[in-house]
């Protein structure tokens, strides 16, 4: 079990702030990244794209990036804006999310680029 | 068609005269209800169903004069048909009609003093079960049904794509209001979405309630600033009486907390359906416990199913609601289950007997609620809650997280990356229920407080046998 360790996480850390599903497991890598486009495209949702600085993660809009990839199917194309949102804003958190128009609401959501955290 | 006499003779006349009609066309409008008969010796099925629908409903043991002042055969419940039970001899499944006018509208308490009042004392049945209950959308729509709903609470939350994650403060009884702050801080700050008063958690002399609520305020706050995420704990309104419950929920209002709680049987459902409308009034989500439900449940012969309690607290409001694990300490089948999480989650459920669920129901635009999976639950429990409730429910730990060897923030952690990677290899297409140690395995090799947890509760299983199953008969 290992010897008892300390919860490090602090007020005074920008780095203990999270940022909504899977931010407690590692930074999304490349291929990590295209499964979770395979299923929000499989599962009919829309994707989109949408990113902020990190100091103002906790508020409701970010900037949304351009505008969600309606009707698109073709998974290169999602990680492509995804890169290009990114490359526009290197510091900022870039999150994808997945729109169920039939829920009306978000069937997926997550951080696939993180910012800059200090 | 069989008519009450138009003239009047006083006496004892068979129920079944009046109340059973095995050729009566039910009505879209009409309310029906599923019951268990288990009659005395010698009682005939269709007398015992048609003296269910008429005790339900208008009739009494003897013919009165006022009969003939008001149209009967219009008022009338009426037993339509009759099923044999799959594997038990003793008893048998009576359909019974109501028109949807004996009902006052919006009005769980009336439809259940009618069809779980006096009826259940009647002699004539040895036992007798509320199975189902079909609400005709006519009288859904008279419902305020949950405050908020699920799609709405994602969007106050600001959470998706993934089930919420709760934790019940232990021990039940005896903190000070602020070591339960304490509690409640360290689980928030560690990556749960809630924590949540324990039931019996009202306003003893050890924490009264209005300490509990203001370090409970303080422990939110701090975590979210700390976290980025937004946190909240059912705040426990349950009171001895309605004014004390207003005015707990006017203060959690008051101090921005985002949920309360309340105990809706032993609340009962008038002060229920108030606080669920204050609830949608006011923007405060409504957490909702079950205690009592097994003293009216678990009995396969009496009482009411707790698919019919499920529906009833959709329509008189609430956006959690306790639903049992399948996996954990509590009683609970899974097909059964699963065929309540849908009465509380989807718009039209249909009839499908292999979940136990005998009508088509249609809650029409009524929102639907989370589930929440308690009782006796941990890290190792995570792979088959995301493979049986999917990511519209609660996963509500104890000591799943405040028993984890380096305290409750590490607890909290752990649930809090076992459910991710559940979810994502879900959304990658992996087996999580089959594959769920591998994928538990890989999670905690970044994870110290994951593998720590593991390594607590490797052993622990719950594995009796079910009490309440749905009837099947045996090969």
């Amino acid at each position: 079990m290992g010897e008892m360790r300390d919860y490090k996480s602090r007020l005074s850390d920008p780095a203990s702030r999270k940022f909504g599903t899977f931010s407690y497991l590692p930074a999304m890598t490349p291929e990590r990244i295209r499964k979770q486009v395979e299923y929000i495209v499989a599962r009919g949702w829309t994707p989109a794209l949408e990113h902020t600085e990190p100091e103002h993660l906790m508020d409701d809009y970010w900037y949304m990036w351009k505008l969600p990839l309606f009707g698109e199917t073709d998974v290169n194309r999602v990680l492509a804006e995804a890169d290009a949102c990114h490359k526009a804003n290197p510091n900022n958190h870039v999150r994808l999310v997945g729109y169920d128009k039939l829920k009306q609401t978000q069937g997926a959501a997550m951080v696939v680029f993180r910012g800059k955290t200090i | 068609m069989k008519k009450t006499g138009s003239t009047y003779s006083a006496g004892v006349k068979d129920y079944r005269h009046t109340y059973w009609e095995p050729d009566y066309p039910v009505k879209d409008s009409d309310l029906l209800a599923c019951f268990k008969i288990t009659p005395q010796e010698g009682v005939p099925r269709e007398e015992a169903a048609a003296a269910v629908a008429a005790e339900s409903s208008t009739g009494t043991w003897t013919t009165v004069w006022t009969d003939l002042l008001t149209d009967l055969e219009h008022y009338k419940g009426r037993a339509y048909r009759i099923e044999d039970v799959p594997g038990d001899p003793s008893c048998f499944y009576a359909f019974i009609a109501y028109p949807i006018d004996l009902f006052e509208e919006g009005s769980v308490v009336n439809v259940l003093t009618s069809l779980a009042g006096n009826v259940f004392g009647f002699k004539a049945i040895r036992a007798l079960r509320l199975e189902d209950v079909r609400f005709p959308l006519a009288y859904v729509i008279t419902c305020g049904g949950p405050p908020h709903g699920i799609a709405v609470e994602r969007d106050i939350m600001n959470k998706y794509g993934r089930p919420l994650l709760g934790c019940t403060i232990k021990p039940k009884l005896g903190l000070s209001a602020k070591n339960y702050g304490r509690a409640v801080y360290e689980c928030l700050r560690g990556g749960l979405d809630f924590t949540k008063d324990d039931e019996n958690v009202n306003s003893q002399p050890f924490m009264r309630w209005r300490q509990r609520f203001d370090f409970v305020a303080e422990a939110v706050k701090k975590a979210e600033a700390e976290t980025g995420e937004r946190k909240g704990h059912y705040l426990n309104v349950t009171a001895p009486t309605p004014e004390d419950m207003y005015q707990r929920a006017e203060y959690a209002k008051s101090l921005a907390m985002p949920i309360i709680m309340h105990d809706f049987l032993t609340g009962g459902f008038c002060a229920h359906t108030g606080l669920a409308n204050w609830c949608r009034n006011n923007g405060v989500l409504l957490h909702v416990h079950r205690a009592l439900h097994a003293v009216l449940d678990r009995d396969r012969h009496h009482g009411i199913h707790f698919r019919v309690l499920a529906k009833c607290l959709r329509l008189s409001g609430g956006d959690h609601l306790h639903s049992g694990t399948v996996v954990g300490k509590l009683e609970g089948d899974r097909e059964a289950t699963l065929g309540w999480i849908d009465l509380m989650r989807e718009k039209f459920i249909p009839e499908n007997r292999a979940r136990g669920i005998f009508f088509d129901q249609d809650f029409g635009f009524m929102p639907g609620l989370f589930p929440v999976a308690s009782g006796g639950i941990h890290v190792w429990h995570i792979p088959a809650l995301v493979a049986i409730f999917g990511d519209d429910s609660v996963m509500q730990f104890g000591g799943g997280t405040l028993g984890h060897p380096w305290g409750n923030a590490a607890g909290a952690c752990a649930n809090r990356v076992a459910l991710e990677a559940c979810v994502e290899a879900r959304n990658q297409g992996r087996q999580v229920e089959k594959e769920g140690k591998e994928i538990l395995v890989a999670a905690a090799k970044t994870s110290p407080e994951l593998k720590a947890a593991m390594e607590t509760w490797k052993e622990i299983k719950f594995e009796f046998d079910t009490v309440d199953k749905l009837d099947v008969a045996h090969a």
